[in-house]
């Protein structure tokens, strides 16, 4: 086999190299993403001896290069030899751990931890372990920042000295100079705890953990927050009061907007990971906090927790804590002065109905959603429509729908398309809650005037939103309502509305069935082929194509094959190539 | 919600102008985060220039923690009584520092120091606008500067005092106090920056044991803002105090300043804000007409940084070389000419015309030129493939004109090997071509094999390359199938005239209409 051991007459390493070399950035980075094809031609003894030589010394190269590089070494256990010689691959990975570039180190790092994996237990000890102790005591702070992230892979797997001396290293990483450093270090500490014999968490984690958290820089003391959910999680119950609720309510009052920004992100973890007594005795004021910090930051976080939160209080006292202490906060945040909080409220605010009921439902919160949906930002209204479902379940739609119709109105004419194209797509799902009636006496005129938007993405969002409709009020209601409305816009003097003709038509043959497509349709797109827009007439080639499946052979012969076969001999290129494509497709040649 | 007219109803993108001015109606954004308690209301006390010099000291310190008291200036209605005795307190304080002499007592200093540091020290409040843009957007203004100004300037006056000892203020103006202004560095707004730049500049002069300190910390800001977060809105002032500090370095360079050159001042070109890198330059220039050996890393530092999208950038990278070039010795030139020229060479075969221009320009320098003429046998041979390629068919005129001349001076130096280079520039081409198809035959014959091997070692990504190839062919195909389409909406575009002239302001719809 020639692959197994290289063959030097057709592939001379120093040809590779070359390539690897070469003075175009682009070839030498097609090179490194195929070095794998470059290792398997100079099987492994050559990969070991020879190509990994070369890439730990020579390559002093541009980030993307080493980057690509980084990625590739994590797969080359099995190119260098299989898990025997996989310390090979140290020394080339061990140098993209120190460089600059953030990515490239990353990489490298994971690329690191994935062959450790690899590694036996001897060879973790003398071979990579060395390697980590080396990056956390590198001069640049680069290498120390990628050391951070070894600890917790190859701690498990080794012996006790070792693991003592990686313990010290990583506590000598949380009080690091350079911040860098230590928020590197700060990121890690959840992981590393988790891997850590619980003695250890309580007597070193924590210190580390205290530290971390009253760093003098904000971006360390966030990064413990982070942690604060892991460690919380491994200590015993009667251990948190001591050991970690100190730290976190500092967190949650933290003079930094970013660290409370972080606490209330991490808010349902947090609950989870203290238990039901600590969240109901500090959890909940703390919570209460949040929502009406001073920063709108900090307050839409929180208001983005309101669901997760309530949910998971402890249900005895669930209801009473709620009444109590959040829903007057909800109440203020529903009114509050910046749209984004107001916004996040109002995308987990419905789900509070099912938590406390019909009555308190229709007697606190159908108030705050009436409000909500008269609100003066588009996005805000938007969240509540699109999370009608929960409220249908506890009360039905009814309640809301005086309010809900000017609502939809205002956000189905909204200035900007991307709102329009939200509450498109909320329109099936409406009406099927709101029945046929109600959408034919209200909606369905919204839903015809969306097809000559301006905009195409909301001509084709209506389109497909037909689409839906036909599927849930069936053909006969399409015969009656839409069918003709659509058919009639073949006639418009646009040729962007006459082909949504066309793409109404594509995306409705099927639901409709054969007998609208054949009798009410496919006349209308056999007379749109002697349109005077090619663009026109090209769609209907691909028309007759996506509706040829729904029609039948008589019609096909008949009908389709010629106008087809006209419009494959069209001046027009397109024409022609679509037309073709049809032919070719329905097997009408 | 008011009716929306039909011109806007077209789409929400053609309204940035309109956001814009929404968004500067409210620009001013205040960090003060949870004052203890309501302010008390202040009531005024007497004029420190009315009273007995032996209670003027007494009276200084109270009117000191009176103005510890802080207001909420987004809410522009409360407190206006206190606010005024507050600023027409804080301006006496201002006059009083920098007019009078003898008045800074050393029990003074921690007053001033802890009234300093309650007012300014403050966590920066969330930017409004995420992707704060400096070059494009309005900046989010201070609320509370009409006091925090003054405060600055007093600062200011505090530390330009003739009667300033370092020595006592060093107790209150530490490494802390340092470390929380410099976070201030990346409030969004300039006239902040500004005071800030300057009385950093005077701690640094006047704190000799706080020079190393504040240079490593603003080497941590800037390795977090290249490396971590992109974002940090005093970078370009930094770099201004830093300009000054590295023209004050003794010689021969510490290794810690080198160090600073070529981990943070070369990797910060990568940044995205072009208004940095005039300061940059100045930096970089700096170091070199200190210590001149170091022109071949910095070159080549740049060469790797080189911007490959972004030509405007290019274009500023362009400028730094030539100045660079200004001050470069011979000798040196010598060592970096052929990595140098190689860019150059693509910066001239660059299509975008304002690249090629920037790049052509530097043969109008009398001292490159120079340069260029003591070593025109190497760097004739590099220019001028690239050279002899763009007078042919760069699409802009004035390029292929500034090339003629190029061409001609570079003739003119050297005209033996010009001719040897015009009459092998073919067989040079196919010689390079050949090379091509060779890449590609080993290429092929390698992914033969690892094909053959595929089925034997167990490797993650086997096959896959072969299957991708198939894959671009394909895409080319209808790629091809789409530029023919393309054509075709001008047609359709003509046809229907009625609509055309709503669709121009619609980024949806010609994207799908060129189609």
């Amino acid at each position: 086999m020639a692959g197994a051991d290289g063959d030097d007459s057709l592939y001379p390493i120093a040809v590779l190299i070359d390539e690897l070399r070469n003075e175009d950035v682009q070839l030498r980075l097609n090179s490194i993403k195929k070095l794998s094809t470059i290792a398997l031609a100079l099987g492994v003894e050559r990969t070991r001896t020879e190509l990994l030589p070369f890439l730990t010394d020579t390559i002093y190269d541009e980030d993307e290069v080493l980057l690509a590089l980084a990625e590739q070494l994590g797969n080359f256990t099995m190119l260098v030899g299989g898990p025997e010689y996989v310390h090979c691959l140290l020394p080339p990975l061990e140098s993209l751990a120190t460089v600059e570039e953030t990515v490239v180190r990353d990489k490298a790092v994971e690329s690191l931890r994935k062959i450790s994996q690899e590694h036996s237990p001897v060879d973790l000890e003398v071979h990579f372990e060395p390697l980590v102790k080396r990056l956390a005591s590198g001069d640049w702070f680069t290498s120390r920042t990628s050391a951070c992230g070894l600890f917790s892979v190859c701690y498990p797997r080794v012996s006790s000295t070792v693991k003592a001396e990686i313990r010290q290293h990583f506590r000598t990483l949380c009080s690091d100079d350079t911040p860098m450093v230590r928020r590197a270090a700060a990121s890690k500490l959840g992981e590393f705890a988790k891997v850590l014999e619980l003695d250890y968490v309580k007597s070193d984690i924590i210190s580390l953990f205290t530290a971390l958290a009253s760093d003098e820089q904000d971006s360390v003391r966030l990064l413990a927050v982070e942690a604060c959910v892991s460690i919380a999680t491994l200590l015993p119950q009667e251990d948190l009061e001591t050991l970690v609720m100190p730290t976190l309510r500092q967190a949650a009052e933290d003079k930094s907007w970013r660290v409370r920004y972080m606490v209330a992100d991490k808010f349902s973890e947090l609950q989870k990971a203290v238990g039901p007594e600590i969240t109901k005795n500090d959890l909940v004021p703390a919570f209460q906090n949040l929502l009406k910090d001073c920063e709108a930051e900090v307050r839409a976080a929180a208001a983005n927790k309101v669901k997760e939160f309530c949910e998971n209080l402890p249900e005895d006292s669930r209801e009473q804590i709620i009444m109590t202490h959040i829903l007057p906060c909800v109440k203020e945040l529903v009114s509050d002065t910046n749209q984004h909080v107001k916004s996040a409220l109002a995308s987990v605010i419905m789900g509070l109905s099912t938590i406390l009921g019909k009555d308190n439902t229709i007697e606190h919160l159908l108030p705050l959603f009436l409000a909500q949906l008269k609100d003066e930002c588009p996005e805000v209204r938007l969240n509540i429509i699109s999370n009608l479902d929960c409220v249908n379940e506890v009360i039905g739609i009814r309640q809301l729908s005086q309010s809900l119709l000017p609502a939809i109105v205002e956000l189905a004419e909204d200035a900007k398309w991307r709102v329009r194209l939200a509450i498109i797509e909320y329109m099936p799902l409406l009406a099927g809650q709101l029945g046929v009636e109600f959408f034919d006496e209200k909606l369905n005129t919204l839903c015809m005037a969306w097809l000559i938007d301006h905009v195409y993405a909301i001509r084709e969002a209506a389109t497909c939103n037909l689409m839906k409709l036909v599927e849930k009020f069936g053909a006969e209601w399409a015969q009656n309502t839409i069918v003709p409305k659509v058919l009639g816009m073949a006639n418009d003097p646009n040729y962007l509305h006459r082909m949504t003709t066309l793409f109404c038509i594509n995306a409705l043959s099927e639901a409709c069935g054969q007998d609208i497509t054949t009798k009410q349709m496919l006349p209308v797109v056999l007379k749109m082929s002697n349109d005077q827009v090619a663009n026109v007439r090209f769609n209907v080639a691909k028309s007759l194509q996506k509706i040829g499946p729904v029609l039948d052979s008589n019609a096909l012969q008949t009908e389709v094959k010629p106008v087809l076969e006209k419009l494959a001999t069209d001046t027009d290129m397109d024409v022609k190539y679509f037309a073709q494509e049809a032919i070719s497709v329905l097997a009408l040649a | 919600m008011s009716a929306i007219s039909a011109s806007e109803k077209v789409d929400g993108f053609t309204r940035k102008s309109m956001r814009k001015a929404q968004r500067q109606r409210k620009s001013q954004g205040s960090s003060q985060y949870r004052t203890q308690s309501a302010p008390v209301e202040l009531s005024p006390l007497p004029q420190l220039k009315d009273a007995p010099s032996t209670e003027q000291q007494e009276l200084f310190t109270q009117k000191l923690q009176q103005c510890c008291m802080l207001f909420d200036f987004l809410d522009s209605v409360t407190d206006l009584k206190s606010k005024e005795i507050k600023r027409a307190t804080l301006n006496e304080l201002v006059d009083y520092v920098s007019t009078n002499r003898g008045v800074l007592v050393e029990s003074a200093y921690p007053e001033i120091t802890d009234m300093i540091c309650t007012n300014i020290f403050r966590t920066l409040p969330p930017s409004d606008n995420p992707d704060f843009d400096p070059e494009e957007d309005e900046p989010t203004l201070e609320a509370s500067w009409p006091h925090i100004q003054l405060v600055y300037e007093f600062l200011l006056r505090f530390l330009e005092n003739p009667d300033f000892q370092p020595s006592i203020a060093k107790r209150y103006i530490d490494q802390k106090f340092v470390l929380q202004l410099l976070e201030l560095f990346d409030s969004e707004d300039p006239r902040e920056r500004d005071f800030l730049k300057t009385i950093l500049h005077r701690i640094y002069g006047k704190f000799l044991g706080l020079r190393a300190f504040i240079r490593k910390q603003i080497n941590n800001i800037f390795l977090r803002f290249i490396y971590e977060t992109e974002h940090f809105n005093g970078v370009a002032e930094l770099l201004e105090i830093l300009g000054s500090i590295i023209n004050g370095f003794a010689l021969p360079l510490k290794a810690e300043h080198k160090q600073f050159l070529m981990k943070v001042l070369i990797p910060l070109h990568t940044a995205k804000a072009l208004s940095l890198f005039h300061a940059q330059a100045y930096c970089v220039v700096q170091f070199l007409e200190k210590d001149p050996t170091l022109t071949e890393p910095v070159i080549r530092g740049l060469l790797k940084f080189w911007p490959k999208t972004c030509s405007q950038k290019e274009v500023m990278f362009l400028g730094e070389i030539e100045e660079i070039l200004d001050v470069i010795e011979p000798t040196q030139f010598k060592k970096i000419q052929e990595p140098l020229f190689k860019q150059i060479s693509r910066c001239v075969a660059n299509p975008h015309f304002q690249v090629a221009e920037r790049a052509l320009y530097f043969w109008n320098n009398e001292y490159i030129l120079s340069l260029i003429e003591e070593n025109i046998d190497k760097i004739l041979p590099i220019m001028f493939g690239s050279l002899y390629r763009i007078s042919k068919e760069h699409w802009n005129p004035t390029i292929v004109a500034l090339v003629y001349n190029v061409l001609k001076t570079l003739m003119e130096m050297n005209c033996t090997l010009f001719d040897e280079l015009t009459s092998s520039y073919k067989a040079d081409r196919q010689r390079e071509k050949k090379k091509e198809q060779e890449r590609d035959e080993l290429w092929q014959k390698l992914e033969e094999l690892r094909l053959s091997n595929s089925t034997l070692v167990q490797n993650n990504s086997h096959g896959l390359p072969s299957v991708q190839n198939n894959n671009n062919n394909n895409n080319n195909n209808s790629n091809n199938n789409n530029t023919d389409a393309q054509d075709k909406s001008a047609d359709a575009a003509a046809d229907a005239a009625l609509t055309v002239t709503t669709n121009n302001n619609d980024p949806a719809e010609s994207a799908t209409c060129a189609k």
